[in-house]
Protein backbone atom coordinates (compact mmCIF):
# COMPACT_ATOMS: atom_id res chain seq x y z
CA UNK A 1 0.00 0.00 0.00
CA UNK A 2 1.04 3.59 -0.53
CA UNK A 3 -0.24 7.00 0.39
CA UNK A 4 -1.38 9.71 -1.98
CA UNK A 5 -2.30 13.32 -1.37
CA UNK A 6 -5.37 14.40 -3.31
CA UNK A 7 -5.21 18.19 -3.71
CA UNK A 8 -8.47 19.93 -4.48
CA UNK A 9 -8.17 22.91 -6.80
CA UNK A 10 -11.27 24.99 -7.38
CA UNK A 11 -12.29 28.42 -8.60
CA UNK A 12 -13.50 30.10 -5.43
CA UNK A 13 -15.71 32.39 -7.51
CA UNK A 14 -17.97 29.37 -8.05
CA UNK A 15 -18.79 29.17 -4.34
CA UNK A 16 -19.23 32.95 -4.11
CA UNK A 17 -21.68 32.92 -7.01
CA UNK A 18 -23.44 29.78 -5.74
CA UNK A 19 -23.97 31.27 -2.28
CA UNK A 20 -24.92 29.27 0.78
CA UNK A 21 -26.63 26.59 -1.34
CA UNK A 22 -23.35 25.74 -3.09
CA UNK A 23 -21.47 25.57 0.20
CA UNK A 24 -24.15 23.39 1.83
CA UNK A 25 -24.15 21.07 -1.13
CA UNK A 26 -20.35 20.75 -1.04
CA UNK A 27 -20.52 19.95 2.68
CA UNK A 28 -23.06 17.19 2.05
CA UNK A 29 -21.00 15.77 -0.80
CA UNK A 30 -17.78 15.77 1.19
CA UNK A 31 -19.55 14.07 4.10
CA UNK A 32 -20.87 11.40 1.73
CA UNK A 33 -17.40 11.00 0.19
CA UNK A 34 -15.90 10.57 3.67
CA UNK A 35 -18.45 7.94 4.65
CA UNK A 36 -17.97 5.98 1.47
CA UNK A 37 -14.18 6.12 1.46
CA UNK A 38 -13.58 6.09 5.21
CA UNK A 39 -11.32 3.02 5.23
CA UNK A 40 -8.95 4.64 2.71
CA UNK A 41 -8.80 8.09 4.31
CA UNK A 42 -5.80 8.98 6.44
CA UNK A 43 -6.54 12.66 6.77
CA UNK A 44 -7.93 15.72 5.07
CA UNK A 45 -8.84 19.33 5.58
CA UNK A 46 -10.52 22.25 3.90
CA UNK A 47 -8.47 25.44 3.69
CA UNK A 48 -9.58 29.01 4.31
CA UNK A 49 -10.04 30.99 1.07
CA UNK A 50 -6.90 31.87 -0.88
CA UNK A 51 -7.32 35.51 0.23
CA UNK A 52 -5.99 34.44 3.63
CA UNK A 53 -2.75 33.00 2.19
CA UNK A 54 0.69 34.36 3.06
CA UNK A 55 3.81 33.39 1.13
CA UNK A 56 7.23 33.29 2.70
CA UNK A 57 10.37 33.07 0.54
CA UNK A 58 13.98 33.29 1.53
CA UNK A 59 15.76 36.16 -0.18
CA UNK A 60 19.31 36.45 -1.46
CA UNK A 61 20.40 38.51 1.57
CA UNK A 62 19.80 35.64 3.97
CA UNK A 63 16.47 37.00 5.16
CA UNK A 64 12.88 36.38 4.18
CA UNK A 65 10.29 38.11 2.08
CA UNK A 66 6.78 37.77 3.41
CA UNK A 67 4.01 38.59 0.94
CA UNK A 68 0.26 38.53 0.88
CA UNK A 69 -1.21 35.86 -1.41
CA UNK A 70 -0.61 32.28 -2.57
CA UNK A 71 2.69 30.98 -3.94
CA UNK A 72 1.30 30.89 -7.47
CA UNK A 73 -1.66 32.92 -8.66
CA UNK A 74 -3.98 30.62 -10.60
CA UNK A 75 -7.65 30.68 -11.45
CA UNK A 76 -8.15 27.47 -9.49
CA UNK A 77 -6.62 27.63 -6.02
CA UNK A 78 -5.77 24.88 -3.59
CA UNK A 79 -8.81 24.71 -1.33
CA UNK A 80 -8.37 21.44 0.53
CA UNK A 81 -6.88 17.98 0.47
CA UNK A 82 -7.34 14.36 1.42
CA UNK A 83 -4.58 11.96 2.39
CA UNK A 84 -5.56 8.49 1.18
CA UNK A 85 -4.07 5.02 1.23
CA UNK A 86 -4.28 2.94 -1.94
CA UNK A 87 -2.61 -0.12 -3.43
CA UNK A 88 -1.65 1.68 -6.62
CA UNK A 89 -2.28 4.75 -8.75
CA UNK A 90 -5.40 3.25 -10.36
CA UNK A 91 -7.01 2.86 -6.94
CA UNK A 92 -5.99 6.39 -5.96
CA UNK A 93 -7.43 7.76 -9.21
CA UNK A 94 -10.69 5.88 -8.58
CA UNK A 95 -10.94 7.60 -5.16
CA UNK A 96 -9.95 10.95 -6.68
CA UNK A 97 -12.82 10.70 -9.17
CA UNK A 98 -15.24 10.65 -6.22
CA UNK A 99 -13.83 13.75 -4.52
CA UNK A 100 -16.38 16.57 -4.93
CA UNK A 101 -14.83 19.45 -6.87
CA UNK A 102 -17.67 21.10 -8.82
CA UNK A 103 -15.66 24.25 -9.63
CA UNK A 104 -12.36 22.66 -10.58
CA UNK A 105 -10.61 19.33 -10.17
CA UNK A 106 -8.09 17.42 -8.14
CA UNK A 107 -4.43 16.49 -8.42
CA UNK A 108 -3.12 13.14 -7.20
CA UNK A 109 0.42 13.09 -5.78
CA UNK A 110 2.17 10.05 -4.39
CA UNK A 111 3.70 10.57 -0.96
CA UNK A 112 7.47 10.04 -0.97
CA UNK A 113 8.69 7.37 1.42
CA UNK A 114 12.19 7.30 2.89
CA UNK A 115 13.78 4.07 4.00
CA UNK B 1 25.64 -21.42 -39.93
CA UNK B 2 26.29 -18.39 -42.14
CA UNK B 3 26.67 -15.07 -40.35
CA UNK B 4 24.18 -13.30 -42.59
CA UNK B 5 21.59 -15.97 -41.93
CA UNK B 6 22.07 -15.71 -38.17
CA UNK B 7 21.95 -11.91 -38.28
CA UNK B 8 18.69 -12.10 -40.23
CA UNK B 9 17.22 -14.57 -37.72
CA UNK B 10 18.20 -12.33 -34.80
CA UNK B 11 16.75 -9.27 -36.55
CA UNK B 12 13.55 -11.17 -37.22
CA UNK B 13 13.35 -12.32 -33.58
CA UNK B 14 13.97 -8.74 -32.51
CA UNK B 15 10.97 -7.56 -34.44
CA UNK B 16 8.66 -10.46 -33.60
CA UNK B 17 9.65 -11.41 -30.08
CA UNK B 18 11.03 -8.34 -28.32
CA UNK B 19 7.83 -7.56 -26.40
CA UNK B 20 7.35 -11.20 -25.45
CA UNK B 21 10.91 -11.59 -24.17
CA UNK B 22 10.93 -8.27 -22.33
CA UNK B 23 7.54 -8.81 -20.69
CA UNK B 24 8.59 -12.25 -19.48
CA UNK B 25 11.86 -10.81 -18.12
CA UNK B 26 10.09 -7.95 -16.35
CA UNK B 27 8.26 -10.60 -14.36
CA UNK B 28 11.64 -11.62 -12.94
CA UNK B 29 13.21 -8.20 -12.43
CA UNK B 30 10.11 -6.13 -11.73
CA UNK B 31 12.20 -3.29 -13.05
CA UNK B 32 12.01 -2.05 -16.64
CA UNK B 33 15.63 -0.86 -17.00
CA UNK B 34 17.23 -4.03 -15.66
CA UNK B 35 14.89 -6.14 -17.81
CA UNK B 36 15.77 -4.12 -20.92
CA UNK B 37 19.47 -4.53 -20.25
CA UNK B 38 19.10 -8.30 -19.86
CA UNK B 39 17.03 -8.62 -23.02
CA UNK B 40 19.56 -6.58 -25.00
CA UNK B 41 22.29 -8.92 -23.76
CA UNK B 42 20.25 -11.97 -24.73
CA UNK B 43 19.94 -10.65 -28.30
CA UNK B 44 23.66 -9.90 -28.40
CA UNK B 45 24.45 -13.42 -27.22
CA UNK B 46 22.09 -14.92 -29.78
CA UNK B 47 24.37 -13.59 -32.55
CA UNK B 48 27.27 -15.79 -31.45
CA UNK B 49 25.35 -18.68 -29.85
CA UNK B 50 23.09 -19.23 -32.86
CA UNK B 51 26.12 -19.17 -35.16
CA UNK B 52 27.65 -22.01 -33.13
CA UNK B 53 24.61 -24.04 -32.15
CA UNK B 54 22.16 -23.22 -34.92
CA UNK B 55 18.98 -21.19 -34.78
CA UNK B 56 16.66 -22.54 -32.08
CA UNK B 57 13.22 -23.84 -33.01
CA UNK B 58 11.60 -21.28 -30.73
CA UNK B 59 13.82 -18.18 -30.81
CA UNK B 60 11.52 -16.34 -28.41
CA UNK B 61 11.77 -19.12 -25.84
CA UNK B 62 15.56 -19.25 -26.18
CA UNK B 63 15.89 -15.49 -25.77
CA UNK B 64 13.51 -15.45 -22.82
CA UNK B 65 15.42 -18.16 -20.98
CA UNK B 66 18.75 -16.41 -21.54
CA UNK B 67 17.39 -13.00 -20.56
CA UNK B 68 15.73 -14.35 -17.42
CA UNK B 69 18.86 -16.28 -16.37
CA UNK B 70 20.89 -13.14 -16.85
CA UNK B 71 18.39 -11.18 -14.74
CA UNK B 72 18.57 -13.75 -11.96
CA UNK B 73 22.39 -13.69 -12.02
CA UNK B 74 22.47 -9.93 -11.97
CA UNK B 75 20.05 -9.59 -9.10
CA UNK B 76 21.63 -12.39 -7.08
CA UNK B 77 25.10 -10.91 -7.48
CA UNK B 78 24.00 -7.43 -6.62
CA UNK B 79 21.82 -7.70 -3.56
CA UNK B 80 22.18 -3.98 -2.97
CA UNK B 81 20.78 -3.28 -6.42
CA UNK B 82 17.83 -5.50 -5.60
CA UNK B 83 17.06 -3.63 -2.44
CA UNK B 84 17.39 -0.22 -4.04
CA UNK B 85 15.12 -0.89 -7.00
CA UNK B 86 11.71 0.68 -6.78
CA UNK B 87 9.76 -2.32 -7.99
CA UNK B 88 6.84 -2.36 -10.35
CA UNK B 89 3.55 -2.85 -8.59
CA UNK B 90 1.84 -5.97 -9.78
CA UNK B 91 -1.79 -6.79 -9.30
CA UNK B 92 -2.06 -8.44 -5.90
CA UNK B 93 -5.40 -9.95 -6.80
CA UNK B 94 -3.94 -11.90 -9.70
CA UNK B 95 -0.60 -13.42 -8.76
CA UNK B 96 1.58 -14.72 -11.53
CA UNK B 97 3.12 -18.19 -11.50
CA UNK B 98 6.28 -16.98 -9.75
CA UNK B 99 4.49 -15.19 -6.96
CA UNK B 100 3.08 -18.42 -5.54
CA UNK B 101 6.59 -19.67 -5.01
CA UNK B 102 7.95 -16.51 -3.46
CA UNK B 103 5.45 -15.48 -0.86
CA UNK B 104 4.04 -18.51 0.89
CA UNK B 105 2.99 -16.33 3.81
CA UNK B 106 1.29 -13.82 1.56
CA UNK B 107 2.32 -10.20 1.20
CA UNK B 108 2.68 -8.34 4.44
CA UNK B 109 0.57 -5.19 4.45
CA UNK B 110 2.70 -2.12 4.02
CA UNK B 111 5.80 -4.11 3.12
CA UNK B 112 7.84 -3.45 0.02
CA UNK B 113 6.82 -5.69 -2.82
CA UNK B 114 8.91 -8.82 -2.68
CA UNK B 115 11.34 -9.96 -5.31
CA UNK B 116 10.31 -13.18 -6.95
CA UNK B 117 12.33 -16.27 -6.12
CA UNK B 118 15.74 -16.19 -7.74
CA UNK B 119 16.45 -19.91 -7.62
CA UNK B 120 14.17 -20.90 -10.45
CA UNK B 121 16.55 -20.97 -13.37
CA UNK B 122 13.86 -22.09 -15.76
CA UNK B 123 10.74 -20.25 -14.90
CA UNK B 124 7.63 -21.22 -16.81
CA UNK B 125 7.58 -19.16 -19.95
CA UNK B 126 4.42 -20.08 -21.75
CA UNK B 127 1.80 -19.77 -19.03
CA UNK B 128 0.60 -16.23 -18.72
CA UNK B 129 3.09 -15.05 -21.32
CA UNK B 130 0.41 -13.45 -23.45
CA UNK B 131 -0.83 -11.65 -20.37
CA UNK B 132 2.64 -10.33 -19.71
CA UNK B 133 2.72 -8.55 -23.04
CA UNK B 134 -0.67 -7.07 -22.24
CA UNK B 135 0.59 -5.91 -18.85
CA UNK B 136 3.47 -4.21 -20.58
CA UNK B 137 1.36 -2.41 -23.17
CA UNK B 138 -1.32 -1.31 -20.70
CA UNK B 139 1.44 0.10 -18.49
CA UNK B 140 3.14 1.92 -21.38
CA UNK B 141 -0.20 3.42 -22.47
CA UNK B 142 -1.49 4.35 -19.00
CA UNK B 143 -3.58 7.53 -19.11
CA UNK B 144 -1.57 9.00 -16.21
CA UNK B 145 1.45 9.23 -18.57
CA UNK B 146 1.80 12.11 -21.01
CA UNK B 147 0.55 11.14 -24.51
CA UNK B 148 3.99 11.60 -26.12
CA UNK B 149 5.54 9.49 -23.34
CA UNK B 150 3.05 6.69 -24.03
CA UNK B 151 4.09 6.61 -27.67
CA UNK B 152 7.79 6.71 -26.78
CA UNK B 153 7.52 3.96 -24.16
CA UNK B 154 5.52 1.77 -26.52
CA UNK B 155 8.16 2.07 -29.25
CA UNK B 156 10.95 1.50 -26.77
CA UNK B 157 9.51 -1.35 -24.69
CA UNK B 158 7.08 -3.11 -27.03
CA UNK B 159 8.95 -2.64 -30.31
CA UNK B 160 12.50 -2.60 -28.90
CA UNK B 161 13.55 0.60 -30.65
CA UNK B 162 16.59 2.36 -29.21
CA UNK B 163 16.15 5.79 -27.71
CA UNK B 164 17.96 7.25 -30.73
CA UNK B 165 15.51 5.55 -33.09
CA UNK B 166 12.50 6.76 -31.10
CA UNK B 167 13.96 10.28 -31.10
CA UNK B 168 14.42 10.17 -34.89
CA UNK B 169 10.86 8.90 -35.37
CA UNK B 170 9.48 11.96 -33.62
CA UNK B 171 12.06 14.45 -34.85
CA UNK B 172 13.32 15.42 -31.40
CA UNK B 173 16.88 15.29 -30.09
CA UNK B 174 18.11 12.12 -28.43
CA UNK B 175 18.67 13.77 -25.00
CA UNK B 176 15.12 15.16 -25.11
CA UNK B 177 13.70 11.72 -25.87
CA UNK B 178 15.91 10.05 -23.26
CA UNK B 179 14.66 12.50 -20.64
CA UNK B 180 11.06 11.89 -21.69
CA UNK B 181 11.45 8.12 -21.37
CA UNK B 182 13.32 8.34 -18.05
CA UNK B 183 10.70 10.63 -16.59
CA UNK B 184 7.87 8.30 -17.64
CA UNK B 185 9.61 5.25 -16.17
CA UNK B 186 10.19 7.13 -12.92
CA UNK B 187 6.54 8.04 -12.73
CA UNK B 188 5.50 4.41 -13.27
CA UNK B 189 7.33 3.30 -10.14
CA UNK B 190 7.07 6.45 -7.99
CA UNK B 191 3.33 6.89 -8.52
CA UNK B 192 2.83 3.10 -8.52
CA UNK B 193 1.17 2.75 -11.90
CA UNK B 194 0.23 -0.92 -11.64
CA UNK B 195 1.89 -3.41 -13.99
CA UNK B 196 -1.25 -5.31 -14.84
CA UNK B 197 -4.13 -5.88 -17.18
CA UNK B 198 -6.89 -3.52 -15.99
CA UNK B 199 -10.06 -4.99 -14.50
CA UNK B 200 -13.04 -5.47 -16.87
CA UNK B 201 -14.80 -2.28 -15.73
CA UNK B 202 -11.84 -0.18 -16.84
CA UNK B 203 -10.91 -2.26 -19.86
CA UNK B 204 -12.84 -0.43 -22.64
CA UNK B 205 -11.30 2.95 -21.75
CA UNK B 206 -7.85 1.47 -21.32
CA UNK B 207 -8.00 -0.47 -24.58
CA UNK B 208 -9.02 2.77 -26.24
CA UNK B 209 -5.93 4.48 -24.78
CA UNK B 210 -3.73 1.70 -26.23
CA UNK B 211 -5.42 1.88 -29.63
CA UNK B 212 -4.98 5.66 -29.66
CA UNK B 213 -1.22 5.21 -29.30
CA UNK B 214 -1.05 2.63 -32.09
CA UNK B 215 -3.27 4.74 -34.35
CA UNK B 216 -1.13 7.82 -33.71
CA UNK B 217 1.98 5.83 -34.65
CA UNK B 218 0.30 4.74 -37.84
CA UNK B 219 -0.95 8.19 -38.85
CA UNK B 220 2.44 9.73 -38.06
CA UNK B 221 4.03 7.15 -40.33
CA UNK B 222 1.37 7.29 -43.02
CA UNK B 223 1.71 11.03 -43.59
CA UNK B 224 4.87 12.30 -41.98
CA UNK B 225 4.19 15.76 -40.51
CA UNK B 226 7.42 17.12 -41.97
CA UNK B 227 10.26 16.00 -44.15
CA UNK B 228 10.91 14.82 -47.66
CA UNK B 229 9.11 11.45 -47.57
CA UNK B 230 5.36 11.19 -47.47
CA UNK B 231 5.43 7.87 -45.64
CA UNK B 232 7.63 6.81 -42.72
CA UNK B 233 7.67 3.12 -43.54
CA UNK B 234 9.29 2.12 -40.22
CA UNK B 235 6.50 3.65 -38.14
CA UNK B 236 3.79 2.13 -40.34
CA UNK B 237 5.36 -1.32 -39.92
CA UNK B 238 5.60 -0.91 -36.14
CA UNK B 239 1.98 0.18 -35.90
CA UNK B 240 0.93 -2.83 -37.98
CA UNK B 241 3.01 -5.18 -35.79
CA UNK B 242 1.45 -3.73 -32.64
CA UNK B 243 -2.08 -3.98 -34.04
CA UNK B 244 -1.45 -7.62 -34.96
CA UNK B 245 -0.10 -8.31 -31.48
CA UNK B 246 -3.17 -6.75 -29.88
CA UNK B 247 -5.44 -8.73 -32.17
CA UNK B 248 -3.68 -11.90 -30.99
CA UNK B 249 -3.94 -10.92 -27.34
CA UNK B 250 -7.48 -9.47 -27.40
CA UNK B 251 -9.17 -11.53 -30.13
CA UNK B 252 -12.72 -10.69 -29.04
CA UNK B 253 -12.37 -6.91 -28.99
CA UNK B 254 -14.19 -5.33 -31.96
CA UNK B 255 -12.23 -2.08 -31.66
CA UNK B 256 -8.92 -3.94 -31.90
CA UNK B 257 -10.20 -5.74 -35.00
CA UNK B 258 -11.32 -2.35 -36.33
CA UNK B 259 -7.95 -0.69 -35.86
CA UNK B 260 -6.06 -3.58 -37.46
CA UNK B 261 -8.49 -3.43 -40.40
CA UNK B 262 -8.09 0.34 -40.69
CA UNK B 263 -4.30 0.06 -40.80
CA UNK B 264 -4.39 -2.79 -43.32
CA UNK B 265 -6.89 -1.09 -45.61
CA UNK B 266 -5.20 2.31 -45.51
CA UNK B 267 -1.70 0.95 -45.91
CA UNK B 268 -2.82 -1.37 -48.72
CA UNK B 269 -3.11 1.73 -50.88
CA UNK B 270 0.38 3.02 -49.99
CA UNK B 271 2.00 1.86 -53.25
CA UNK B 272 -0.48 3.90 -55.27
CA UNK B 273 -0.30 7.12 -53.28
CA UNK B 274 2.82 8.61 -54.79
CA UNK B 275 3.47 8.78 -58.51
CA UNK B 276 6.78 7.79 -60.16
CA UNK B 277 7.87 11.44 -59.96
CA UNK B 278 7.22 11.53 -56.22
CA UNK B 279 4.01 13.48 -56.67
CA UNK B 280 1.09 12.83 -54.29
CA UNK B 281 -1.73 11.10 -56.16
CA UNK B 282 -5.36 11.56 -55.22
CA UNK B 283 -7.51 8.52 -54.61
CA UNK B 284 -9.17 9.39 -57.92
CA UNK B 285 -5.86 9.23 -59.83
CA UNK B 286 -4.41 6.12 -58.23
CA UNK B 287 -3.74 2.93 -60.16
CA UNK B 288 -5.79 0.47 -58.13
CA UNK B 289 -3.87 -2.48 -59.57
CA UNK B 290 -0.97 -1.35 -57.39
CA UNK B 291 -3.01 -1.77 -54.21
CA UNK B 292 -2.18 -4.71 -51.96
CA UNK B 293 -5.07 -7.06 -52.63
CA UNK B 294 -4.21 -9.53 -49.83
CA UNK B 295 -4.15 -6.75 -47.22
CA UNK B 296 -7.48 -5.41 -48.54
CA UNK B 297 -9.12 -8.85 -48.32
CA UNK B 298 -7.83 -9.32 -44.77
CA UNK B 299 -9.02 -5.85 -43.79
CA UNK B 300 -12.49 -6.30 -45.29
CA UNK B 301 -12.93 -9.62 -43.46
CA UNK B 302 -11.99 -7.90 -40.18
CA UNK B 303 -14.43 -5.04 -40.88
CA UNK B 304 -17.26 -7.52 -41.40
CA UNK B 305 -16.37 -9.28 -38.16
CA UNK B 306 -15.93 -6.05 -36.19
CA UNK B 307 -19.26 -4.58 -37.30
CA UNK B 308 -21.06 -7.83 -36.54
CA UNK B 309 -19.63 -8.17 -33.06
CA UNK B 310 -20.15 -5.14 -30.90
CA UNK B 311 -18.70 -5.41 -27.48
CA UNK B 312 -20.59 -4.50 -24.31
CA UNK B 313 -20.52 -0.89 -23.27
CA UNK B 314 -20.25 0.39 -26.79
CA UNK B 315 -22.90 3.09 -26.63
CA UNK B 316 -24.57 5.30 -27.45
CA UNK B 317 -27.24 3.22 -29.15
CA UNK B 318 -24.68 0.43 -29.47
CA UNK B 319 -22.99 2.01 -32.45
CA UNK B 320 -19.75 0.39 -33.53
CA UNK B 321 -16.64 2.13 -32.22
CA UNK B 322 -14.68 4.72 -34.15
CA UNK B 323 -12.02 2.34 -35.49
CA UNK B 324 -14.49 -0.21 -36.93
CA UNK B 325 -16.35 2.70 -38.56
CA UNK B 326 -13.18 4.29 -39.96
CA UNK B 327 -12.16 0.87 -41.22
CA UNK B 328 -15.58 0.42 -42.84
CA UNK B 329 -15.09 3.70 -44.70
CA UNK B 330 -11.62 2.60 -45.82
CA UNK B 331 -13.16 -0.73 -46.90
CA UNK B 332 -15.65 1.04 -49.20
CA UNK B 333 -12.76 2.81 -50.96
CA UNK B 334 -10.45 -0.20 -51.06
CA UNK B 335 -13.21 -2.53 -52.23
CA UNK B 336 -14.34 -0.22 -55.03
CA UNK B 337 -13.04 -1.25 -58.48
CA UNK B 338 -12.63 2.38 -59.56
CA UNK B 339 -13.02 5.95 -58.34
CA UNK B 340 -16.16 6.36 -60.43
CA UNK B 341 -17.73 3.29 -58.81
CA UNK B 342 -17.20 4.60 -55.26
CA UNK B 343 -20.39 4.31 -53.22
CA UNK B 344 -20.37 7.87 -51.85
CA UNK B 345 -23.81 7.58 -50.26
CA UNK B 346 -22.53 4.66 -48.19
CA UNK B 347 -19.49 6.73 -47.22
CA UNK B 348 -21.61 9.74 -46.24
CA UNK B 349 -23.76 7.41 -44.12
CA UNK B 350 -20.73 5.88 -42.40
CA UNK B 351 -19.29 9.33 -41.68
CA UNK B 352 -22.66 10.24 -40.17
CA UNK B 353 -22.42 7.24 -37.82
CA UNK B 354 -18.83 8.12 -37.03
CA UNK B 355 -19.79 11.73 -36.22
CA UNK B 356 -22.45 10.40 -33.82
CA UNK B 357 -19.99 8.02 -32.17
CA UNK B 358 -16.97 10.29 -32.26
CA UNK B 359 -17.99 13.92 -32.73
CA UNK B 360 -14.98 15.78 -34.12
CA UNK B 361 -14.52 18.66 -36.55
CA UNK B 362 -12.19 16.51 -38.66
CA UNK B 363 -14.88 13.83 -39.04
CA UNK B 364 -17.36 16.57 -39.99
CA UNK B 365 -14.86 17.84 -42.57
CA UNK B 366 -14.47 14.39 -44.13
CA UNK B 367 -18.23 13.95 -44.20
CA UNK B 368 -18.60 17.33 -45.95
CA UNK B 369 -16.09 16.26 -48.62
CA UNK B 370 -18.00 12.99 -49.12
CA UNK B 371 -21.25 14.98 -49.47
CA UNK B 372 -19.55 16.88 -52.29
CA UNK B 373 -18.77 13.65 -54.13
CA UNK B 374 -22.24 12.21 -53.50
CA UNK B 375 -24.29 15.31 -54.31
CA UNK B 376 -22.00 17.59 -56.33
CA UNK B 377 -19.45 20.34 -55.57
CA UNK B 378 -22.06 22.95 -54.63
CA UNK B 379 -23.46 20.70 -51.89
CA UNK B 380 -19.91 19.89 -50.75
CA UNK B 381 -18.92 23.55 -50.60
CA UNK B 382 -22.04 24.37 -48.59
CA UNK B 383 -21.24 21.56 -46.15
CA UNK B 384 -17.63 22.81 -45.83
CA UNK B 385 -18.75 26.40 -45.28
CA UNK B 386 -20.82 25.22 -42.32
CA UNK B 387 -17.50 24.28 -40.72
CA UNK B 388 -15.67 27.54 -41.47
CA UNK B 389 -16.19 28.89 -37.94
CA UNK B 390 -14.96 25.67 -36.25
CA UNK B 391 -11.99 26.82 -34.14
CA UNK B 392 -10.38 23.37 -34.15
CA UNK B 393 -10.14 23.46 -37.93
CA UNK B 394 -8.35 26.80 -38.00
CA UNK B 395 -4.84 25.88 -39.10
CA UNK B 396 -5.96 22.53 -40.52
CA UNK B 397 -4.80 22.55 -44.13
CA UNK B 398 -7.28 20.01 -45.47
CA UNK B 399 -10.20 22.43 -45.02
CA UNK B 400 -8.92 25.13 -47.43
CA UNK B 401 -7.57 22.40 -49.76
CA UNK B 402 -11.01 20.77 -49.99
CA UNK B 403 -12.73 24.14 -50.45
CA UNK B 404 -10.27 24.99 -53.20
CA UNK B 405 -11.11 21.79 -55.08
CA UNK B 406 -14.85 22.38 -54.95
CA UNK B 407 -14.39 26.05 -55.96
CA UNK B 408 -12.25 24.97 -58.91
CA UNK B 409 -14.92 22.49 -60.02
CA UNK B 410 -17.56 25.21 -59.72
CA UNK B 411 -15.52 27.47 -62.03
CA UNK B 412 -14.53 30.03 -59.38
CA UNK B 413 -10.73 30.13 -59.92
CA UNK B 414 -10.11 33.37 -58.00
CA UNK B 415 -11.52 31.99 -54.77
CA UNK B 416 -9.91 28.61 -55.45
CA UNK B 417 -6.52 30.33 -55.72
CA UNK B 418 -6.89 32.00 -52.33
CA UNK B 419 -7.92 28.71 -50.74
CA UNK B 420 -4.99 26.76 -52.27
CA UNK B 421 -2.60 29.46 -51.08
CA UNK B 422 -4.04 29.24 -47.58
CA UNK B 423 -3.64 25.43 -47.61
CA UNK B 424 -0.01 25.84 -48.72
CA UNK B 425 0.78 27.91 -45.66
CA UNK B 426 -0.51 25.11 -43.43
CA UNK B 427 1.62 22.07 -44.38
CA UNK B 428 5.33 21.42 -44.12
CA UNK B 429 5.25 18.07 -45.87
CA UNK B 430 7.05 18.65 -49.16
CA UNK B 431 5.00 16.07 -51.11
CA UNK B 432 1.78 17.73 -49.99
CA UNK B 433 3.22 21.16 -50.79
CA UNK B 434 4.15 20.06 -54.31
CA UNK B 435 0.63 18.75 -54.85
CA UNK B 436 -0.96 22.04 -53.82
CA UNK B 437 1.52 24.07 -55.89
CA UNK B 438 0.67 21.96 -58.96
CA UNK B 439 -3.04 22.56 -58.42
CA UNK B 440 -2.35 26.29 -58.18
CA UNK B 441 -0.45 26.29 -61.49
CA UNK B 442 -3.26 24.34 -63.16
CA UNK B 443 -5.65 27.18 -62.32
CA UNK B 444 -3.71 29.38 -64.74
CA UNK B 445 -4.09 26.95 -67.60
CA UNK B 446 -7.28 27.49 -69.55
Amino acid sequence: MAQYLILIYEDEAGYVAGGQAATDRAMREHTAFGEKNGPSLRGGNALQPVGTATSVRSDSAGGFTVTDGPFAETKEALGGYYLVEAANLDEAIAIAKEVPAPFGGVEVRPIMTFE
Amino acid sequence: MRTAEVAAAVADAHRREWAFVLAATVRVTRDLDVAEECVQEAYARALTAWADEGIPARPGGWLTTVARRRAIDLLRRDAALRRSLPLLIEDEAAPGPEDEVTSPSGPRPGSRPRMPALDLADLPVVEGAADDRLRLIFTCCHPALAPEARVALTLRLLCGLTTAEVARAFLVSEPTMAARITRAKKKITAARIPYRVPPPTELPDRVDAVLTVVHLLFTTGHTAPAGADLVRRDLVERALDLARMLRLLLPDDPDVAGLLALILLTDARAAGRVGPDGRLLLLAEQDRAQWDRAAIDEGIALVREGLRRRGPGHGPGRLPGRYPLMAAIAAVHSGSPSWADTDWREIVGLYGLLAARWPSPVVALNRAVAVGFANGPAAGLAALDDLAAEPQLAGYGYLPAARADFLRQLGRPGEARLAYEEALTLTDNSVERDFLATRLRQLDQP
